[in-house]
């Protein structure tokens, strides 16, 4: 196995995801098999090889720094879940 | 099984209903009925729509009706009815991804795809099935079902754009607008048989199109016919400062080279493209259509893109990881899903999105996150990101030599729905030819050339940066002499 129960865990915890015990397995396995198929990667010599990040080699851009948007809080709080007072509500954080 | 049904309204292309409009043959709103009451009676059998927007359709098509009987709309593809990815947002109307977690999501907001056709005068039918989040290769993975191919519903259309590819297939709608991360417009077209182009990274506008894997995602046509594609490509193309990876660069009229004379083309197959795990049956439909281009004065050589062989490996760390990245966004607080009774904010987060997402979407934000995080971002992330490089380099290399590449899309035709849902690695491989496309970020046609086993086989055409001319030209002029993209599954024919 590429990867351990105890990692997978981990690294469903850093993505907010609440991985039931029973899924756990199941989950290792998978993605052990994928880490697997990646692992291609390593037998190949990159050395000195630029990382490429966006197929044209393109920078981001810059644009004038003014308000082009207009607010629109009512329009976007329509669809949340949990709202009160033009707040979005969460459970307590605070105790 | 095959039948070219040239009369019936729902094979025709875009351009000649078009011309059927203009020339006074059909209305708008007639047209528009004909393809809601095809989509009642044969959308069932094949689950290619999430949302029917009938009252809004029949509302826009006396808009239109009025608007080109009175000389305002001249755009060619006024009146002509499409349908949409469930991935491109639509003010007032589901936008779901395929997805539990926006299964209540109505955008507040147009794409900028959309807002070009409504002023183009085109007539949205409807919003189609997807694989979750353009995540899967077959459709099976939506919350609202899987898809059915139209050429045998047994099997699956191909995805993750597949209810598109059902549709246009099945003349539910004569052209569909996807997107393409690895392959998600070009692999549903090659098993449903229509005609495609995923065009180069940053040539149409993102803004909208909820995103996968930024640096892969592109919007793409699906349609009847290379000519339709022109006609699309050329309406929805260009540099849009709401999307500032959109690319800066002229949008040529795709419909003028479409039949510039293909004598001296030439022609590259990569030789890698042909090894072992490709059928048999494919390679020599593949082959046969290649054969025609040299009757059309096309020369063939063999090319090499010794690197592509990494791209199933380099995908699946890139797209994981910047899908990780994109689908933070969703954390039950602002739109989308949210659990009932929430302990608190760490199980609003947790719970909402395990419960919301499917599993092939959780398998890869769990991969992504791992591939970016502390101690193995090197590993994985930068290491794929430069054979990324190496991938792009052959593709520089081989147009240095050749005007165009061409190959499958796929290994085999269609498989059977279940056959490979429990198996994701059977999946990706799957992807081989359309993934270093995609990494290089370079254009491609699949256009259908032949049928094995009754089923559809597509040819993938590749080119340069931003030469979609080309590809479009080269694909119009196969067309012109042959008629794979005028064959329609008889299940479906008659109005």
């Amino acid at each position: 196995m590429s990867i351990r129960q105890a990692e997978v865990v981990k690294v469903a915890h850093l993505a907010r995801l609440a991985i039931p015990e029973e899924r756990l397995e199941g989950y290792t396995h998978t993605i052990s098999d994928i880490l697997d198929l990646v692992a291609l990667m390593n037998a190949v010599n990159t050395d000195g090889v630029l990382p490429l990040s966006n197929p044209l080699d393109a920078v981001q851009l810059l644009r004038e720094d003014v308000v082009t948007e207009t607010n629109q809080r009512e329009l976007y709080q329509s669809i949340a879940p949990r709202v009160e007072d033009g707040l979005y509500l969460v459970p307590k954080v605070i105790e | 099984m095959t039948v070219a049904t040239q009369g019936d309204l729902s094979t025709l292309t875009s351009k000649e209903l078009h011309h059927k409009i203009v020339n006074g043959d059909i209305s708008v709103m007639e047209l528009v009925e004909i393809f809601l009451q095809r989509i009642e009676k044969y959308d069932p059998q094949l689950n290619a729509y999430i949302t029917v927007v009938q009252d809004q359709a029949r509302t826009q098509a006396i808009a239109i009706d009025n608007k080109i009987r009175s000389g305002e709309l001249n755009h060619p593809l006024a009146g002509v009815p499409y349908a949409l990815k469930d991935l491109f947002c639509t003010k007032g109307i589901l936008t779901s991804c395929g997805s539990k977690m926006l299964s209540n999501f109505i955008s507040p907001y147009d794409a900028t795809v959309y807002d070009k056709l409504n002023h183009a005068g085109a007539v949205l039918l409807g919003k189609v099935n997807m694989d979750e989040f353009a995540m899967g290769s077959s459709n099976e993975n939506s919350f609202y079902g899987a898809v059915a191919n139209p050429w045998d519903i047994t099997r699956v259309p191909g995805g993750s754009s597949g209810g598109s590819a059902a549709a246009v297939a099945a003349g539910l709608a004569p052209y569909s607008l996807g997107s393409d991360t690895g392959g998600s417009v070009r692999q549903p077209a090659s098993y449903c048989g229509i005609s495609s182009i995923k065009p180069t990274y940053g040539r149409i506008s993102r803004y909208g199109m909820t995103a996968f894997a930024s640096s892969l995602d592109q919007c793409g046509v699906m349609a009847r016919s290379a000519e339709d594609m022109a006609l699309v490509l050329h309406a929805i193309s260009g540099f849009d400062g709401k999307d500032s990876t959109s690319a800066m660069m002229p949008v040529p009229d795709y419909s003028e080279t479409l039949n510039d004379s293909l004598a001296g083309l030439r022609i590259g197959i990569p030789k890698e493209f042909f090894a072992e795990g490709l059928d048999a049956d494919v390679a020599k439909v593949i082959h046969e259509a290649v054969q025609k281009f040299t009757q059309l004065g096309a020369t063939v050589k063999e090319v090499s893109l010794p690197n592509s062989h990494l791209s199933v490996a380099a995908y699946y760390v890139i797209a994981p990881a910047e899908a990780s990245a994109n689908l933070a966004r969703f954390d039950g607080v602002r739109f989308g899903y949210s659990c009932n009774d929430p302990k608190n904010l760490q199980d609003l987060y947790e719970r909402s999105r395990w419960e919301g997402f499917g599993d092939e979407v959780k398998r890869r934000i769990v991969i992504g996150t791992y591939a970016l995080s502390s101690g193995y971002y090197d590993a994985y992330y930068l290491k794929a990101q430069k054979i990324r490089r190496l991938i792009k380099n052959d593709f520089v290399a081989a147009f240095n030599e050749v005007d165009v590449l061409m190959g499958p899309v796929t290994p085999t035709t269609a498989y059977k729905i279940g056959e490979k849902s429990d198996d994701p690695i059977a999946m990706y491989l799957g992807d081989i030819y359309t993934l270093p496309i995609s990494l290089a970020g370079v254009p491609a046609v699949s256009i259908p050339v032949g049928f094995s086993d009754n089923l559809p086989v597509g040819l993938q055409i590749i080119g340069d940066y931003f030469n979609e001319a080309k590809l479009l030209n080269v694909a119009h002029q196969y067309q012109q002499v042959t008629d794979w993209h005028r064959q329609s599954p008889s299940q479906f024919s008659g109005v």
